[in-house]
C-alpha cells in the first residue's frame, strides 16, 4: 500500500515533570519502516520522551502527529505498543492468561497467543504462573504482547535489558520484521541495537 | 473493545479471588464483626434482632473498604495501568470494569453471606430478606464510591488506611438509606419503597460518578 503516507512527527515538544523541564525543543520525523534510536545519559529524558509519545505524559509544548493511510480515526495511544521497564505481568496468572488480556487490545489482530509465545520461545512455559519466570523470560513474555495485536508504532525502552544474546537475536528478528512490514519504532537505549536505526536522537543531560 | 472490557472484569475477579484471597478475607472480616457483636451487647435476643440490620450493614461497609487500596496500585506498580491507558478502551470504562470485577469478588460474597449472619444475630425472616436485598442494591454503590478513593491514592506509596478515611464519609448516605429500608418494614412501619428507591438512585448515580471521577484521578496521578 502507499507506505509513504505513514508518518510520525514531533514538533518542538517539551515535557516537564514536577515543575522541572525534562527536555525541550525536541523534533523528529519518522516514516514507515524507520527506527529512531534515542540516546543520552541517565536522566536525560529518554523514558520520558517515549512516555510522552505514547501520550502517557502530557506535553508542555509542541505537538506529536501520526498519519497513517488506514487509520484516520485512531489516536496515537491506540497505535503504539509501549514496551517499558515494567512488564505488566500478573505474577499469579499463567503466561497464557496474561497474554489473553493483551490480545483483546484495540488494533489489528496479530498472532494467536501460543504462536506469539513460540516466537519468543516461551511456548513450553505457557501455563506457568508469570511470577516464576526469570527477569529475561518476563521480558520475552512482555515482548509477545507486541505480537498478539498489530500496532504500527513500537516504543521500546531499553528493549534488550535482561535479555541474553540468543533472546536479543530473537528480538532483533522481530524488530526487523516489524520494520520490514512498514512499522515504526522508537528505541531508547544505551547498548547497540540489533537492528540498524534510521536516525539517532541524542538528548542532552538535564 | 467490549471483549477487552469483559476480559478485564474476569481478570479482576480472578486476581481478587486468587492472590491473597481478598474476597474471603472480606467475608471472614464480615463474619468476625458479626460474631463479636453478641459478646459485646450481651445475650439479649430482642436487642440483637433490633440492631442486627445495622450491624450487618456496618460490617459490610467496613468489609468492602478492606481490599480497595490495592485496586489500582497493583496495576500501577507492575505497569498494567500504562497498558490499560493504551488499550483503546476509555479509562472510564477501565475503571468501571475494575469496579464491577471487584464487586463480584468482594461485594457479592457479602450479599450471599448476609442471610447466614442474620441468623447468628437472631433476626426475623423478613429482616434477613431485606438486609440481603438492600446489600445487593447498596454494595455496588459502596464499591463505586470506594473506587474514587482507590484511584486517588494510586500515586501514593502507602495509602491503605487513607482510602477508608477518604471514602467512609461519602458512604454514609448509602448506609442510612440501606438501614432505614429495613427498619421501615420491621419497626417504624413507614413506607419501604421510599428509602429503597433512594438507595437504588444512589447506586445508579455512583455507577456514573465513580468511573468518571476515578479515571480523572488516575490521569492526574500519571505525571
Amino acid at each position: 500500500m502507499n507506505k509513504r503516507q505513514t508518518r510520525l512527527s514531533a514538533e518542538t515538544i517539551a515535557v516537564s515533570r514536577g515543575g522541572r523541564t525534562i527536555f525541550e525543543q525536541v523534533s523528529f520525523t519518522l516514516g514507515a519502516g524507520q527506527m529512531l534510536a534515542v540516546t543520552g545519559a541517565n536522566g536525560s529524558g529518554k523514558s520520558t520522551l517515549l512516555r510522552a509519545v505514547a501520550s502517557l505524559l502530557p506535553l508542555a509544548e509542541g505537538t506529536i502527529r501520526f498519519e497513517h493511510p488506514a487509520r484516520d480515526d485512531a489516536t496515537i495511544a491506540e497505535n503504539v505498543h509501549y514496551f517499558g521497564h515494567l512488564d505488566g505481568l500478573k505474577p499469579g496468572l499463567s503466561v497464557r492468561d496474561n497474554l489473553a488480556l493483551w490480545a483483546k487490545f484495540a488494533g489489528r489482530a496479530g498472532l494467536p497467543a501460543i504462536e506469539a509465545l513460540e516466537q519468543v520461545e516461551l511456548d513450553h512455559l505457557d501455563d506457568l504462573p508469570a511470577g516464576y519466570l526469570s527477569a529475561g523470560q518476563k521480558r520475552r513474555a512482555s515482548l509477545a504482547r507486541l505480537l498478539v495485536v498489530q500496532r504500527p508504532i513500537w516504543l521500546l525502552d531499553e528493549p534488550t535489558s535482561a535479555l541474553d544474546s540468543r533472546s536479543e537475536a530473537i528480538f532483533g528478528d522481530l524488530l526487523a520484521q516489524h520494520l520490514g512490514e512498514g512499522g515504526l519504532a522508537l528505541a531508547a537505549t544505551h547498548r547497540p541495537l540489533p537492528v540498524a536505526s534510521h536516525a539517532t536522537l541524542a538528548l542532552g543531560a538535564a | 473493545m467490549t471483549n477487552f472490557f469483559f476480559a478485564l472484569v474476569g481478570r479482576t475477579v480472578r486476581l481478587s479471588l486468587g492472590a491473597g484471597g481478598g474476597a474471603f478475607v472480606g467475608l471472614i472480616f464480615f463474619l468476625s464483626v458479626v460474631a463479636v457483636v453478641p459478646f459485646g451487647v450481651g445475650p439479649d435476643m430482642k436487642l440483637l434482632a433490633r440492631i442486627g440490620p445495622a450491624m450487618l450493614w456496618i460490617a459490610a461497609l467496613l468489609a468492602t473498604l478492606l481490599g480497595l487500596d490495592r485496586l489500582f496500585q497493583d496495576d500501577r506498580d507492575d505497569g498494567s495501568l500504562d497498558q490499560f491507558m493504551l488499550s483503546g478502551l476509555p479509562l472510564e470504562l477501565v475503571v468501571l470494569a475494575k469496579a464491577i470485577g471487584h464487586w463480584l469478588a468482594t461485594g457479592l460474597p457479602l450479599v450471599l453471606g448476609a442471610p447466614v449472619f442474620g441468623l447468628i444475630l437472631g433476626m426475623e425472616a423478613q429482616a434477613i430478606g431485606l438486609v440481603t436485598l438492600t446489600l445487593l442494591i447498596g454494595t455496588p454503590a459502596l464499591i463505586f464510591i470506594g473506587t474514587i478513593g482507590a484511584a486517588l491514592i494510586t500515586a501514593l506509596r502507602r495509602g491503605g488506611l487513607l482510602v477508608a478515611i477518604l471514602v467512609l464519609p461519602f458512604t454514609i448516605p448509602v448506609l442510612i438509606f440501606g438501614v432505614s429500608t429495613i427498619t421501615a418494614a420491621t419497626t417504624t412501619g413507614m413506607p419501604v419503597m421510599n428509602p429503597m428507591l433512594i438507595l437504588v438512585a444512589l447506586t445508579m448515580a455512583s455507577a456514573v460518578i465513580g468511573p468518571v471521577a476515578g479515571a480523572a484521578a488516575l490521569r492526574a496521578g500519571m505525571d
